[in-house]
């Protein structure tokens, strides 16, 4: 138990420190949330209509940033052989990684995504479903991109691949986070949507370690 | 089905079978096609749809074979990892391009047949969109196998990613159904038998038919390519002497 | 000296005191590595595995600690299992240290001695002279420190099988010597070295070439 504390204590100092860490993330969710009312137009009825989705998604890409380095930094340097000479399974050494980058990137952005939604027109009613989303997105989107990190372990172009081969996987989140947010903005029930996105956030983090770890044993083969 | 991939995993055995096998399938496929597109183009017109109908003879069985070639990556890639049989992986390796093939000319000739049906080239609506997603999907295995060198690696990296996939796919489908529908339910599997006329049914189901013949062709002439590659380069290293 | 004691005290308990290499072959990308590799090391001894670049010294150390798979022959480590063996019974040292620049050395032989189930820290670094320098970032060590800090990391948390990937090479003389004397305490007390070498290794009790 104490070995896992203090993984998790290294990987989120680490997913802390990690290129920026949660100020390069959020810096770039506040970029993204900025450039878009300019793309569209300041008319406010037209970016209250998109803000909660613009919000969404914004998300799903700023949680794509700094999980390329996630197994990559320790796979480069050697640590990820250490890691493996363990009674730690690797499995479980995969499952503190993700919580780690969750912890340091993912809540940091679910703090910033109510910010973003309600600028650019959000009700604030929809602030803490916001967050709530926001948090169990997180954790889907940490547990499903690390397959794709692990899996471009070894591979040229490892940054762009990750996104590639995640974004797919980002799908199901995306849409139950999105339509439980619009349910709820419309006087919808939103509770089904919900649901389904902490659903899909246990199943990710129930079967992402399991790939993961299969594919960093094949990096490290 | 479970004697295949026994049968065929002896790599002798496949070529063998394969050597012929191949372009009979080939055959097939262009006879049953033949028929099936001249009994399409002879249907009359449909009510509704008037002759963009015959669109469909080409969609349907595109959009079948995009999720059947799937499911051939997800067996093979299984077998690849489970066994770490170098043939299955030729299968796998092999079928991924196919697939994509496939799922691409499902999304054009679906907005082909969208245009006039629906007014638009293209509707977020879910059936398009989760092919949409499994064409992604197939371009995220691709794009993965090219990247990577080593070919023992990259073999077993697409083939999680490949099984990944299969355990998400359902999940993306039901997910963009939920999301949004407003496609016409299939109407070959409708409750108490297909709901459409023997005109239209019958070459449907031959067209179905050539294009899994097609399928299975080209994929056994791709995973014989496959096969020969591997052993021309393995040829080449004995040869350098290392 | 200082981590010696306790070192042997927790080797008694270890039951791996055998490695034995059957006949190991090891292929990559197609070429064969070697073939028909043989070698057996009881507890005490040391074997400096030598070889041409490109021969395979690193990859057999990897198979060793089960990160390579083997495309022939067996690797036991006597009565212990050999998943038990690579878990609780070995370190490895390679070229790439695992060690992170932002971090302090103090935070970095922490984490690694509790994950290696250790934790005699104190004296690990006592012992290869890096107490003024824990509170120091990584990045702020030469590579000889930083090589220091490695070998500190295996003392912390004792296990008896060594796998060293030339660990002679970012040290100076003074160092060398050092580490030879580190490498006989811990072959006194019952631990095993399989090191690969350029330069001979002073306490080997054998040598095994790796050739194609």
């Amino acid at each position: 138990m104490s070995r896992l504390l203090a993984l998790l204590q290294r990987e989120t100092a680490l997913a802390w420190g990690r290129g920026g860490g949660p100020l390069v993330a959020v810096g770039f969710y506040a970029g993204v949330a900025t450039l878009l009312p300019l793309a569209i137009g300041p008319e406010p009825q037209r970016l209250a209509a998109i803000a909660t989705g613009a919000a969404w998604v914004a998300l799903a890409l700023a949680s794509l940033l700094s999980l390329d380095r996630l197994f990559e930094r320790d796979f480069e340097d050697g640590a990820l052989d250490l890691l493996t000479l363990s009674p730690v399974p690797l499995e479980l050494t995969c499952f503190i990684k993700c919580l780690g980058q969750w912890l340091a990137t993912g809540a940091p952005l679910a703090v910033a995504a109510p910010v973003a939604a309600i600028g650019l027109g959000a009700s604030l009613d929809l602030a803490p479903l916001i967050f709530a989303c926001a948090l169990l997105g997180g954790l889907a989107f940490a547990f499903m991109g690390g397959i794709g990190a692990a899996l471009s372990l070894g591979a040229r172009r490892g940054g762009l691949l990750t996104a590639v081969i995640v974004l797919p996987l980002f799908v199901p989140p995306v849409i139950f986070g999105g339509g439980a947010l619009d349910s709820f903005a419309n006087g919808l029930p939103w509770r089904g949507g919900f649901a389904l996105l902490a659903a899909y956030a246990a199943m990710a983090v129930a079967l992402g370690p399991v790939a993961m770890a299969a594919a960093c044993r094949n990096a490290l083969s | 089905m479970t004697w295949a991939p026994a049968f065929l995993s002896n790599p002798e055995r496949f070529m063998a079978f394969s050597r012929w096998a191949a372009p009979m399938f080939g055959v097939i496929a262009v006879a049953l096609g033949a028929i099936g597109l001249y009994l399409g183009f002879t249907a009359p017109e449909d009510y509704q749809q008037g002759q963009t109908v015959r669109i469909m003879f080409i969609h349907v069985p595109a959009a079948q074979l995009s999720m059947f070639a799937y499911a051939c990556l997800g067996v093979a890639s299984f077998l690849s990892l489970i066994f770490r049989h170098a043939l299955a992986d030729a299968a796998a390796q092999a079928a991924a391009p196919l697939g994509a093939a496939f799922t691409f000319l499902a999304l054009i000739t679906g907005a082909l047949w969208g245009r006039p049906m629906w007014g638009t080239w293209w509707v977020w609506d879910g059936r398009l969109t989760s092919v949409l997603v499994l064409f992604l999907l197939y371009i995220a295995y691709i794009a993965l196998r090219a990247s990577m060198d080593d070919e023992a690696k990259a073999a077993r990296a697409g083939a999680i990613l490949a099984l990944v996939g299969v355990i998400n796919l359902p999940i993306i489908h039901y997910s963009v159904e939920w999301w949004n529908s407003l496609h016409q339910g299939s109407s070959l599997f409708a409750k108490g038998g297909p709901a459409m006329p023997a005109v239209f049914l019958v070459p449907l189901l031959l067209m179905s038919l050539a294009y899994m013949s097609a399928f299975g062709s080209l994929w056994l002439v791709r995973i014989r390519g496959e096969v020969w590659r591997r052993r021309a380069e393995a040829a080449a290293l004995r040869m350098a002497g290392t | 000296m200082h981590g010696n004691t306790k070192l042997s005290k927790r080797l008694d308990d270890r039951v791996i005191t055998h490695l034995s290499i059957r006949d190991t072959a090891i292929r990559r990308g197609g070429r064969l590595l070697f073939d028909g590799v043989c070698l057996e090391l009881a507890a005490g001894e040391a074997c400096a595995l030598t070889g041409a670049n490109g021969s395979g010294k690193t990859s057999l150390l990897r198979a060793v600690a089960g990160l390579v798979n083997l495309d022939g022959g067996e690797i036991g480590f006597g009565a212990v299992d050999p998943a038990d063996a690579r878990a609780e019974g070995l370190h490895l040292v390679g070229h790439a240290d695992g060690l992170k620049s932002a971090r302090t050395a103090r935070e970095e032989l922490a984490f690694w001695g509790q994950w290696c189930g250790g934790g005699a820290i104190a004296a690990a670094a006592d012992a290869l002279e890096l107490t003024s320098l824990l509170d120091l970032e990584v990045r702020r060590l030469s590579a000889g420190q930083r090589r220091r800090l490695a070998l500190a990391r295996m003392l912390a948390a004792p296990r008896a099988l060594w796998l060293l990937d030339e660990p002679l090479s970012p040290l100076d003389a003074r160092w060398r010597t050092r580490l030879s004397e580190l490498m006989q305490q811990h072959l006194d007390g019952g631990g095993m070295i399989l090191a690969a070498v350029h330069d001979p290794l002073p306490v080997a009790t054998r040598s095994l070439e790796l050739s194609t």
